[in-house]
């Protein structure tokens, strides 16, 4: 188990290498610090003095991969494609370009997000799932099919409008929690309340369609019939057996999302003014600090790769029925 | 003088290309005999009738051209430097018709009070008398209702004509095409006894003329979803906004379809270090979350387009190359579920006897591809263009409100939507720019969520959602 652990792990090692070779081209290449410095300090008219300047409070001024004036190791080292790209691999992201550093920022930014993505997780899974076994087990009937309209109308509905919605209901009407904003310790509870609702709400349709199908699936195969050909009550089939199978596809779908809760939400948290690592890319974005949107992609990058790995261990955990190699 | 965005170019070519393909699907019997099935489906055609509402919307919102402008000599045409589009043409009344700011939908007067100064010379706060909402009457507060329902009846009449007109003109040639006479045909249809569900692409025909035919007459003097802050008619912006949805769900895959049947195909049939270097190019693509490539990749363009601000003639062709860039960017994000599909597919096909024969043959692996793989993985690609339609639709709106969408001065539903965040904080809320974005996404994504269900079912039974 272990070696096959560390074999998954060696795999990700150059799908990370080129992620960050992209990041590379993408920021350093395609367009050079020149090119953002002027963006930063005003499209026209710009000294070179200032551009220097700019570059040197940033750290943009070295070569891009290899310094010749440096001596020994640092003729690699003393470069930007080694102090911005490669000190990424040790999570060591330097400064934005504001000046602050982004991980001590990061580190204080992924508790809002969790606090937030993981009552939705949690929510939504057991909410969509009883849904999609309620709708399994009605299958052919109005209640089954007028669920499943219910569920193309919902998924037709472009996720802004149940944030605008939710808002606008709870803020004008209801009073019952705030629209917006964060707080620590207990007192978050009220403002997670109205994301978490929101964000179950828009997933709705597409999820409770999707586990319905494969519960359905499930439904269609041989034990199935054998658990009924031995009397049990179809109740008890669907707990008991097409819950426990449905649930390895459901589950490994879970997964791989798992890693990737501590970046948050980027619409949900930039609507509900939550401090998370999501407004904090969207606040860069706008900002166009392109230190943060590089470290928030390679980091966005590292989660994924973490979460499909967990992927593939939890499916041998899981399904006795996959072999490790 | 006729202008050609890039767009534009990959529209009308998406278009040929679209016939060029139906005409040689219509000889594949594996491809028509799936679309007979859709065919039978009332909601699939009643969706499709929709769509095509739309695209002809986009199409004519695609051919764009340089004005000329009415001078007294004869000799010389002089063209204005405003590019407009033929639907612009179309709907000149709805884009010229601007009031000063704000006015609700079918209102008669403004919708903020304005100091006002009256004929005797005395000066009184009151809601001003619109430019040209319910400038026809003289009383609108009396005669507005009955003028609204006047016009409604109008031209749900007109509607009911011209639907009946143009669906008699279709069982007419139907019955032609047929050799039939022309009351059977009319019976066939109403009794669905033909392989075409025409009922269903009749009612949904007459609901949209009539509803177009109904806004048409009321637009003639009102702003039927009212105006914006500048005094914009938010119909206008809809209607406008069709094509920049429209693009951005179509050229998306246009522009991924080549890279992903290419990469998936030779992966799936070569195998070896060509499957593993495709292999980690789309894993390593996929791992980096796909709404921050985009937002990366925006913001290096928006560096490039201010540092070259000289080389673009207009705000349009700005605001065109951003759209066809994020169009290649959505693409660069969502080719690799294709690939998968592909390659797996490939990777099973390239074992079933009639290639091995081919290869046994000799025949190229190029030839092998193309005439025998190729043409029995096109239901996956004909799947994933309509299934990923919405998807991109929708896409739009939220890159838009993060402003990493298309340009700001373009108009789109996700602009709509953006600027109408801060009009919902007004009291009284300004509410109908965001209706209208709504109405108008929600019809065209439920419309095209329901056909591509019914593509998905009719050519994969494997994935059909029970």
């Amino acid at each position: 188990m272990i070696s096959y652990i560390l074999r998954r792990a060696m795999y990700a090692i150059p799908i990370l290498i080129g992620v960050n070779i992209i990041t590379f081209v993408l920021f350093f290449v395609v367009n050079t610090p020149d090119d953002m410095a002027r963006m930063h300090l005003g499209m026209k008219r710009v000294s070179e003095a200032a551009i220097v300047k700019w570059k040197d409070e940033r750290g943009y001024n070295k070569p891009v991969l290899f310094n010749h004036s440096a001596n020994g190791a640092k003729k690699i080292t003393e470069t930007i494609f080694f102090q911005n790209s490669v000190k990424l691999f040790i999570f060591d992201f330097g400064r934005s370009d504001s000046g602050r550093d982004i991980g001590y920022d990061i580190s204080q930014r992924m508790w809002p997000s969790l606090a937030i993505t993981i009552p939705s997780l949690i929510v939504g899974l057991l909410s969509y799932i009883s849904f999609g076994l309620i709708l399994a087990f009605f299958r052919g009937t109005y209640v089954d099919i007028s669920g499943v309209i219910l569920c193309v109308i919902m998924m037709s509905i472009s996720g802004l409008f149940y944030i605008i919605g939710g808002q606008y209901l709870i803020g004008k009407f209801l009073h019952l929690v705030p629209i917006s904003g964060y707080d620590t310790g207990l007192n978050a509870v009220k403002f997670v309340f109205l994301p978490v609702l929101v964000g179950l709400i828009g997933g709705i349709g597409a999820s409770t369609r999707w586990y319905r199908t494969i519960f359905l699936e499930e439904m269609n195969k041989d034990y199935v019939r054998t658990a009924r050909a031995k009397g049990l009550s179809e109740l008890r089939i669907l707990y008991r057996h097409v819950l426990t199978n449905g649930l390895i596809p459901i589950l490994t779908g879970v997964v791989v999302i798992l890693p990737s809760l501590f970046i948050g939400s980027l619409i949900v948290e930039s609507f509900f003014a939550i401090p998370g690592l999501g407004s904090y890319t969207i606040d860069a974005i706008n900002r166009q600090d392109f230190a943060i949107v590089r470290s928030m992609v390679f980091l966005g990058s590292v989660l994924y790769i973490i979460g499909l790995i967990l992927t593939d261990i939890s499916y041998t955990l899981v399904d006795p029925r996959v072999r490790l190699n | 003088m006729p202008v050609i965005f890039i767009t534009d170019f990959l529209i009308f070519l998406l278009l040929f290309g679209s016939i060029a393909f139906f005409l040689y699907a219509r000889k594949q019997e594996h491809l028509t005999a799936p679309w007979k099935e859709i065919k039978k489906q009332p909601l699939a055609m009643s969706s499709a009738v929709i769509l095509s509402f739309f695209i002809i919307f986009g199409l004519l919102d695609s051919a764009h051209f340089h004005p000329r402008i009415e001078t007294d000599e004869k000799s010389e045409n002089v063209y204005s430097n405003e590019i407009l589009s033929v639907l612009d043409l179309l709907l000149k009344d709805l884009r010229l018709k601007t009031e000063k700011t704000y006015s609700a939908p079918l209102a008669s007067y403004s919708f903020s009070k304005e100091l006002i100064e009256l004929e005797d010379g005395k000066k009184i706060r009151d809601y001003p008398r619109l430019l040209y909402g319910g400038a026809n009457l003289d009383n609108p507060k009396t005669d507005s209702t009955s003028d609204i329902i006047k016009r409604i009846s109008l031209g749900f009449l007109y509607g009911l004509l011209i639907s009946s007109v143009i669906i008699l003109l279709i069982i007419f040639s139907l019955s032609k095409v047929r050799n039939e006479k022309f009351i059977i045909t009319l019976k066939k249809c109403l009794s669905k006894n033909l392989e075409t569900n025409w009922m269903s692409i009749f009612i949904t025909m007459s609901i949209l003329f009539i509803v177009i035919a109904v806004i048409y007459h009321l637009s003639q003097n009102y702003h039927v979803f009212g105006t914006d802050k500048v005094g914009q008619d938010v119909l206008y912006q809809a209607l406008k906004s069709i094509r920049t949805g429209l693009v951005i769900g179509t050229l998306t895959t246009l522009v991924m379809l080549p890279f992903a049947i290419a990469m998936g195909l030779m992966a799936g049939y070569f195998r070896g270090w060509v499957d593993d270097v495709i292999q980690y190019l789309y894993t390593t693509l996929n791992s980096i979350p796909g709404v921050l490539l985009i937002a990366a990749s925006i913001l290096l363009l928006q560096v490039y387009i201010s540092n070259h601000a000289n080389d673009f003639n207009s705000i349009e062709q700005r605001a065109d190359l951003r759209l066809l860039f994020l169009c290649i960017i959505l693409g660069i994000t969502s080719w690799t579920g294709l690939c998968r599909l592909l390659r797996a597919e490939t990777l099973k096909l390239r074992e079933i006897d009639y290639v091995q024969a081919a290869k046994a043959f000799g025949v190229s692996n190029y030839k092998v591809m193309l005439q025998h793989l190729l043409p029995n993985v096109m239901h996956i690609v004909m799947i994933s263009i309509v299934l990923d339609f919405s998807g991109l639709v929708l896409a739009e709106a939220v890159l838009s409100y993060i402003n990493i969408g298309v340009d700001p001065s373009m108009y789109s539903w996700g602009n709509m939507i953006n600027s109408a965040r801060l009009e919902m904080a007004r009291e009284p809320i300004v509410w109908w720019s965001l209706t209208a974005a709504f109405i108008f996404m929600f019809i065209l994504v439920l419309a095209a969520n329901l056909f591509s269900d019914a593509v998905r079912d009719a050519f994969d039974p494997r994935l059909r959602e029970f």
